[in-house]
């Protein structure tokens, strides 16, 4: 195993899809929700303990081994709007393309031939961890890591925000991003037991209302 | 290396996937060419004329990338160059040139995608949003581009160079018929272009006037007869 291929996975720059998504973002700069790094910051802390969480279990599953698609379907049901399945499978169908390029396996060419349409992204993420020889924990990170430097970039473009400040916030979520990434590991280690119910379902309501509006606007910079 | 290769041919499908110029099938995919430039140089115009030249000849379908609207996208449909499953537009996140060049993903699945629903295709064109002068396409995404810049944005771009001026395979020249009127040097741009770009074409046109996409449309079949005749 190469610990080293985690940077490369969780760069901001591996070809995947995601400079074209604010992680809802940019909705909640229109609606003056996050209008400075305080702002950001609270923003970040909530859609990495929910929506960060669940992508984090899937991830560590997925790197685990688990069936991806069961782990698929848990994803959906834990998506609830349309949208957001659209941007998951979107994301997840080019991180697909970029891990077989970057770390191709057996695995991977299954599931795409079996999702050529893209199953969700932490699914794929988690798998083109395995690939690359990382361990569940390193998966989780990286799906963690992921939800809140996606909204952390796109501020700064969207509010010209002191690039600076950003990472500092990214910073300041460092002991959150742990925490979020060994429960997400703990609770992927639970399957063999619960079954996919073992892996955590915690839900941010208005990041999902607000994403599926965003869906429809017909003026914006980012994709999601 | 040694592992890398044999990594090639265990998952031959590793390398951009659709990249290859031939499918798994051994037809020839379509030949992808890129058009780039400056905000408001003309690349939509010469889109949607040169699918009004070509459109009867050639299978055509377009993938348009537009900063944060889709104003290109509908101003194709429109104007009705192509039929409207003919035309994709891409998201770029505020970032036209991270999503032609940098990460191609979402590009190449649009490209795949209208291959997929509509066969075979001779020819697929993809517009970058307006960026700036070091904007250029991958070579994972298109097979050859096209970089457009107008009279009108001044007549020095050439003389500055850049990556798009001085390595597309051809440079535009466009709205020739503003000249007079913005004060530019026609024949100081096309020395300036020369100097840039050795033996690599330059076409200046005015699509305001009947016919005026002409020099690309010839460009392009030339291309494509090169493609077509192709030694893999
Ligand atoms: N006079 C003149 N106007 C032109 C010519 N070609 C295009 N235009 C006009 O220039 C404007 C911009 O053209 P577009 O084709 O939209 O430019 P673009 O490069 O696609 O612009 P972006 O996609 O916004 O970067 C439009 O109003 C066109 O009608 C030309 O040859 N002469
Ligand atoms: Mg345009």
């Amino acid at each position: 195993m190469n610990r080293a291929a985690l940077f490369v996975l969780a760069d901001g720059r591996f070809p995947a899809g995601g400079h074209a998504h604010s992680g809802g973002a940019e909705p909640a700069v229109a609606a003056g929700r996050i209008k400075d790094a305080a702002s950001l910051e609270d923003f970040c802390r909530g859609r990495l303990h929910t929506a960060g969480l669940v992508a984090a279990g899937l991830a560590a599953a997925s790197a685990a081994g688990h069936d991806p698609l069961e782990l698929d379907e848990a994803a959906d049901a834990r998506t609830p709007v349309p949208a957001l399945r659209t941007t998951a499978r979107k994301l997840g169908r080019q991180m697909m393309r970029a891990a077989r390029a970057t770390w191709p396996s057996g695995e991977l060419d299954a599931l795409a031939a079996a999702r050529p349409r893209g199953a969700h992204q932490p699914v794929v993420l988690g798998l083109a961890a395995r690939s690359a020889g990382l361990a569940p924990l390193d998966a989780a990170y990286a799906a963690a890591y992921e939800t809140v430097s996606g909204p952390a970039t796109a501020t700064v473009r969207l509010l010209s925000l002191d690039p600076f400040d950003a990472t500092a916030v990214l910073a300041r979520l460092a002991p959150d991003l742990d925490k979020t990434a060994a429960a997400a590991a703990a609770a992927a280690q639970r399957i063999p037991e619960d079954g996919t119910d073992a892996l955590p379902a915690a839900s941010a309501p208005l990041l999902d209302i607000t994403a599926q509006q965003h869906a429809a606007w017909p003026v914006r910079l980012f994709a999601s | 290396m040694h592992l890398d290769h044999d990594l090639d041919e265990t998952f031959p499908e590793r390398h951009t996937y659709s990249a290859a110029p031939k499918g798994p099938d051994g037809t020839r995919r379509a030949l992808r060419i890129g058009l780039g430039g400056p905000v408001g140089s003309g690349k939509t115009a010469t889109v949607a004329a040169l699918c009004r030249v070509l459109r009867d000849e050639l299978s055509i379908a377009v993938v348009t990338n537009d900063i944060y609207t889709r104003e290109d996208a509908e101003f194709l449909l429109r104007e009705a160059v192509l039929p409207a499953e003919r035309i994709t537009a891409v998201e770029t996140g505020a970032c036209p040139h991270t999503a032609i060049r940098d990460d191609i993903s979402a590009n190449l699945e649009a490209v795949e995608d209208l291959e997929d629903a509509l066969g075979p295709l001779d020819l697929v064109l993809v517009e970058s949003g307006g960026d700036n002068l070091t904007a250029t396409f991958s070579k994972g995404l298109v097979d050859a581009q096209i970089f457009v810049i107008d009279v009108a944005g001044g007549d020095d771009i050439p003389r500055k160079g850049g990556p798009g001026v001085t390595t597309a395979d051809l440079l535009v020249v466009n709205k020739t018929d503003l000249a007079p009127y913005v004060g530019s040097d026609l024949e100081g741009m096309a020395r300036d272009a020369k100097a840039q770009r050795g033996e690599l074409p330059v076409a200046f046109t005015s699509l305001k006037n009947e016919g005026g996409v002409k020099p690309v449309a010839d460009w392009v079949r030339e291309r494509l007869t090169g493609w077509t005749a192709g030694p893999t």
